[in-house]
């Protein structure tokens, strides 16, 4: 009854064109943002933001990245830890050793996460699923190994460098406040950026290599530009969303952060949240982060007198069958929950 | 000279190890297409089982070795109902993910039973050092080459001679065909799924007496991953030739090449062999050319 799309009528293409061409997902979304900018800050304790707000809108943004590449470009890529190392460290290094201002550093780390993808994704021209998937993992081991290599760290003899302070014209970026307004500013920018490029024609090239490569270059897709394109895109995404978890979340860059534990959970994220959706990546993400602390809270909740090694092996227990049981009922993902849930709201009371 | 031949031997009998879970990963990938992630836990599980039966029960081998076979038939059974069955014409990436899902899962149970510190397992298997003229070798690793051999040996047999060994060549050859001739395709998995099981265990009691029986053993499987892609995706041979290829190369690298650009380069080195091959000749080894070319 309420989500019906009659009577809105589209008087012009512009109209006709928009990223969200009903009203009711115009106030939905734009309700989403304000509620994210105007009360989440002030009715959320220190420990929900710095626990769960932050590590949800960075890995959202390492799962929009990913999403592009596997969900959109159907390339696989286990190797997202290690490029979100490499955004990391990258920008760590341009704020030690040139004095540049923090928002070009952010983009020029991102660049160069973005040209280490497309090295990496050179073999995604002659071969594909899980042989690319399994050469990815070569990114992932490779980059984590030369980032710990001592110049990268500037000769730090634990390994382990704090992250600088951040000043992004003129704030100063410090409380964690303040970090959760960059990360969501970032998000916000980043998301709407990646809807319109899956919307345009870049996207959509994608979306034709994806569906059949074959095909797609007999109407004149050039594969090899298409896809290391995806692969260059992707990877900026998730250079900055590797910037973000070092510089806001942990304070600090060590490689072994990144490790292939962070690019299977990015990737549980997509495939969770869905493949091939924008909106998925966000539930996909807040998944991952909500599952481990509600797995981690059960207990002690329903008293049962376990120990904390015991329930991290329960834990890690519950996350493999909460994977299979989600793949089971729902192979594409929440997001296809979600669109099911709008088609019944659409004919609601009636069956049909 | 005689240190680069005990380098390279050492080399190639780690690369057995690879091998042996490698193994495991084309049984499975053969029969029903599935890539599965979860070959490594299965072998921590049946060693995790193995070491905890003897060492917290006082269980002794003979029993506690079939045992888990049994244990591992019944895993085997139980991935088919609760996790193939209704994921069967799904994507190969969700099947893929799925068996990351069983990846965690039997690491949480293996846990949950054994808790994860170390143990030793040692089933007997004699580790006197030996020497051919002046370079030291390894006896542990030289029979445990030999039993590679011998299961390798069984394998073929199995698949050449016996009944089921048709009934499976027939479904890694066209799963359609074989359904319409009347093979049932749930009970294939199973045994297919069990037959990786019995391999895990070989490669649990191997690994783990080499190294000690703990959690982090999963890691081999990042070092099973080029092995198999090198070797090509179906082919058991490519499997054994591309691990020793594998292990040789790696530990040629670790002391020739290590010194210079620094240490620990064995996390990498396999998937630098495995993914520049690939470029050359995306089907590995021996693999058939079943993926598309683009």
């Amino acid at each position: 009854m309420i989500y019906r799309e009659s009577g809105q009528f589209k008087k012009t293409y512009h109209a006709d064109q928009a990223i969200l061409p009903l009203r009711q997902d115009q106030i939905f979304v734009l309700g989403a943002i304000l509620f994210a900018f105007l009360v989440v800050p002030f009715v959320a304790s220190n420990y929900a933001m710095n626990s769960l707000l932050l590590p949800f809108l960075i890995y959202s943004l390492a799962a929009i990245g990913l999403n592009l590449l596997v969900g959109y470009c159907g390339q696989i890529s286990l190797g997202t830890g290690g490029f979100m190392a490499v955004g990391a460290f990258a920008a760590w290094n341009l704020a030690l050793r040139t004095e540049l201002p923090m928002p070009v550093i952010f983009i020029l780390a991102g660049l160069i996460t973005a040209g280490t993808g497309v090295l990496f994704g050179l073999p995604a021209l002659r071969i594909k699923g899980f042989y690319l998937a399994v050469t990815t993992l070569a990114a992932q081991f490779f980059l984590i190994w030369l980032l710990q290599r001592p110049w990268f760290n500037n000769y730090s003899p634990t390994g382990v460098i704090s992250a600088p302070s951040i000043n992004m014209f003129g704030w100063q970026v410090d409380s964690v406040t303040d970090r959760y307004y960059l990360a969501l500013i970032i998000l916000v920018i980043m998301a709407l950026l990646a809807k319109n490029i899956v919307r345009s024609s870049t996207g959509r090239k994608w979306m034709a290599i994806r569906d059949m490569d074959v095909a797609a270059e007999i109407i004149g897709i050039r594969p090899m530009a298409t896809k290391l394109k995806a692969f260059a895109v992707s990877s900026f995404f998730i250079g900055i969303a590797g910037i973000l978890w070092a510089f806001l979340y942990l304070g600090q860059l060590e490689a072994e952060a990144f490790n292939i534990y962070t690019s299977f959970d990015v990737l549980f994220m997509i495939i969770i949240g869905g493949l091939g959706s924008i909106l998925g990546c966000f539930l996909g993400a807040a998944f991952v982060v909500l599952v481990p602390i509600f797995l981690n809270v059960v207990p002690s909740w329903l008293g049962l007198p376990l120990g904390t090694a015991m329930i991290s092996y329960i834990e890690i227990f519950i996350f493999g069958s909460l994977i299979i049981f989600f793949l089971i009922v729902e192979p594409h993902g929440m997001a296809r929950l979600w669109s099911i849930i709008k088609q019944k709201l659409r004919l609601w009371p009636f069956p049909y | 000279m005689a240190f680069f031949i005990e380098v390279l031997v050492g080399g190639l009998l780690a690369g057995i190890m690879y091998s042996l879970v490698a193994l495991g990963f084309v049984l499975i990938f053969k029969a029903s297409g599935v890539f599965n992630f979860a070959q490594a836990a299965m072998v921590l599980f049946a060693a995790m089982f193995i070491a905890g039966m003897y060492g917290d029960w006082g269980v002794p081998f003979w029993i506690a070795i079939p045992a888990t076979i049994v244990l591992m038939i019944g895993v085997a059974w139980g991935i088919e109902r609760v996790v193939l069955r209704p994921l069967v014409n799904q994507e190969p990436i969700i099947m893929f993910m799925s068996t990351i899902g069983i990846f965690f899962a039997l690491i949480g149970i293996a846990e949950i039973f054994w808790g994860s510190r170390s143990r030793t397992l040692d089933v007997g298997i004699p580790s006197d050092p030996i020497f051919v003229g002046d370079m030291l070798f390894q006896m542990y690793d030289l029979i445990t080459a030999g039993i590679v051999a011998v299961l390798v040996v069984l394998l073929v047999i199995f698949s050449q001679k016996t009944r089921m060994g048709r009934v499976l060549r027939a479904v890694a050859d066209d799963h359609q065909a074989a359904q319409s001739v009347g093979i049932k395709l749930n009970t294939v998995w199973v045994v297919v799924w069990s037959i990786s099981g019995v391999v895990a265990v070989v490669a649990g009691i191997v690994w783990g007496g080499a190294l000690g029986v703990q959690p982090v053993m999963v890691d081999v499987a990042f070092k099973a991953l080029p092995v198999l892609l090198l070797g090509g995706l179906t082919s058991i041979p490519g499997a054994i030739i591309a691990g020793l290829i594998i292990g040789a190369g790696e530990a040629l690298a670790e002391v020739y090449l290590g010194p210079i650009i620094g240490g620990g380069i064995d996390n990498w080195f396999a998937y630098i062999i495995a993914m520049a091959f690939m470029v050359w000749r995306p089907e590995g080894l021996f693999g058939e050319k079943i993926i598309e070319r683009i």
